[in-house]
């Protein structure tokens, strides 16, 4: 800021005017009420709602934190939920991501055919969750499915979706598929807005191509990786449609948000309690998002 | 591949500038060309074996499972698909939730953003980080209070003919708005600060307003990211099924992701005729993104012209 003097000071001769400040108030105003109405002000109602025990219907009673010591000592679906969901990020993040980046670096080089490469590779991004988990089920399925057809017929046939061991894994596999192509995008646009002649200085210098890559050009893409991982990190968190498209997030594939889903939507109707679920959930993603804000404040000071 | 890139690259200043970026080893790029290609055919193939699928009758792959030759191929599945699921109906439901939704968040994230980046604002990166942590959050957190919210907020007859939030297009827009104006912001703000501060500069010489400034000067600029940011917003709003599964009830407004369920029976599901009903609603998203796909790659590319 203090760099910045001479700016400022011609920005206080520059004032708005009365027109400028309406169309600030009300093209300001309008997002801001918005997001307070839809994303904040819910957000701390559900974290008000976790010391209730509200049904939906009745009272609200308050019952301190009855709701949180129970989630963690006994309601068993609890932990599986949350070692898949730690399970699913780790995947993601030292699977899917790094590939992606693998695949937006080679494409960069500038190789023929980019354009389609590029292209198919995204293509799973604009698909449904729900149309991806049935692929899945097409390609999966126990009787007829296409992986089972390959490896031929056996005494007792893989059950891959059913298999409560396995069937998180081809779920992680599936949800990758997505992933992939959204991350070689993000680093597709953040490699081409890097400057070549940092490259070729590299390359002047005698450096090849491993070593322009992962002094030279990784660093200055720190935007992007902290986008990327951001995004990684809040799939992970997110991760249910698809699971709730191939078996409602039952037997093996039980993850936070279906435990949620299932209290609050479900029959029980236990919102204080599902509620609790969401705030464990809402921390986690705060450490990350905090994170997130703290890199883009150092960001834009350096700016 | 980089190792025998390392010693063959002589380091001596005089020669390499020119050719030191073109002298890849040309055994690196086929391996390149072949890998990318083998990726490329992966992440095609479950589609194709899709349409594959819904291109055949039960009886055929019931017989000889999904990966077998054909017997009998025909787009009957397709007419049934469409006609038993009542797909046109549903469609137009979604384009009125999607169509003004992705409008509006463009429209107000694109302002909000020029405000942070573009104005130095006093208070503008505390705005930026305010809508895009909102972003950030599980949607799961806020389904509750929005639901119990939703049945309060009366609207007239004209707007609703449930006479409330709940239950009507409204609920699902405007949630749709508020969710994704953080993602839009973050985005374009990243945009619009690589944009040189001269354009504008200029303009607040000529007298511009901020109006002006931003409507005729800075969006224009923007197109590529906007036309990037639409195409996924649209594959986004056009997708979901969480919030319409909440917030509606009546099943004649219900989008056209939720129709697929029409198509399963209580006993016994066709998958064939599921696939030909996917490959139906995913067909306009592909279609979006094929039409947009050169703005969209247009977008991507506009950083490297600058250096």
């Amino acid at each position: 800021m203090a760099l910045t003097s001479p700016r400022r000071a011609r920005r206080r001769l520059r004032r708005y005017t009365r027109r400028d400040l309406v169309v600030l108030g009300v093209l300001l105003g309008i997002p801001v009420l918005l997001d307070l109405a839809i994303v904040w002000g819910p957000t701390l109602a559900s974290i008000g709602l976790s010391f209730t025990s509200w049904d939906g219907i009745g009272d609200i009673q308050w019952v301190g934190t009855d709701n949180y010591r129970n989630l963690f000592t006994n309601y068993p679906p609890f932990w599986p939920a949350a070692r898949h969901n730690v399970l699913w990020l780790l995947f993601l993040g030292l699977v899917a991501t790094p590939f992606g980046l693998l695949l937006a670096v080679l494409i960069d080089r500038g190789v023929r055919f980019s354009r389609f490469y590029q292209s198919t590779i995204y293509l799973p991004v604009v698909l449904s969750l729900a149309i991806v988990g049935f692929i899945a089920q097409l390609i999966l399925g126990t009787d007829q499915g296409v992986v089972n057809t390959i490896i031929g017929p056996r005494e007792s046939p893989v059950d891959w979706l059913g298999d409560s061991d396995l069937n998180i894994w081809m779920m992680m596999i599936a949800a990758s598929w997505r992933h992939t192509g959204y991350v070689m995008i993000l680093y597709l646009a953040g490699l081409k807005s890097v400057d070549p002649a940092l490259k070729e200085a590299a390359a002047i210098d005698g450096a090849g191509a491993r070593q322009t890559f992962f002094r030279v050009v990784f660093p200055t893409l720190r935007p992007v990786n902290v986008i990327v991982g951001v995004i990684t990190v809040i799939e992970a968190l997110r991760a249910f449609d698809i699971v709730y498209a191939v078996n409602k997030g039952r037997n093996g594939l039980e993850l936070l948000s279906v435990l949620i889903t299932d209290n609050i939507i479900g029959e029980a109707g236990r919102i204080g309690f599902g509620s609790a679920i969401a705030v464990v959930l809402l921390t986690v993603s705060l450490g990350f998002i905090v994170t997130f804000l703290v890199q883009e404040l150092r960001g834009a000071r350096e700016r | 591949m980089s190792a025998d890139l390392r010693t063959a690259a002589p380091p001596r200043p005089a020669a390499t500038p020119v050719t030191a970026p073109k002298s890849r080893p040309r055994k690196g790029r086929w391996g390149v060309h072949i890998f990318l290609m083998a990726v490329s055919l992966a992440f095609l193939a479950p589609l194709l074996l899709a349409v594959y699928a819904s291109l055949r009758p039960y009886e055929d792959t019931a017989q000889y499972g999904y990966f077998s030759w054909p017997h009998h191929l025909s787009f009957d599945y397709y007419r049934r698909a469409y006609t038993e699921s009542g797909m046109g109906k549903y469609f137009t439901n979604t384009l009125l939730i999607a169509v003004p939704a992705v409008l509006v968040t463009l429209f107000l994230a694109s302002f909000v953003a020029f405000a942070v980046s573009r104005l130095k604002m006093r208070g503008g990166l505390v705005l930026l980080l305010f809508f895009t942590a909102g972003n950030l959050l599980p949607q799961q957190v806020i389904v509750t209070p929005l639901y119990v919210l939703f049945n309060r907020v009366p609207l007239p007859w004209w707007m609703s003919d449930s006479l409330m939030m709940y239950d009507s297009y409204w609920a699902v827009i405007v949630v749709n708005i508020g969710f994704q104006l953080g993602f839009c912001v973050f985005v374009l703000a990243s945009f619009m600060r690589t944009l040189p501060q001269e354009i504008t500069e200029a303009a607040i010489v000529d007298g511009a307003g901020v109006w002006t400034r931003f409507w005729h000067i800075t969006l224009p600029l923007c197109r590529p990211a906007l036309a990037a940011l639409a195409t996924l917003e649209f594959a986004w709003i056009y997708n979901d099924f969480l919030w319409a599964l909440i917030f509606i009830s009546d099943p004649d407004k219900l989008p056209i992701t939720s129709s697929l369920n029409n198509l399963r029976g209580q006993f016994f599901t066709d998958y064939n005729l599921l696939a030909a009903g996917s490959i139906l609603v995913a067909l306009p998203t592909i279609l979006v993104f094929l039409l947009l796909q050169r703005q969209f790659i247009a977008g991507l590319t506009l950083g490297s012209t600058k250096g």
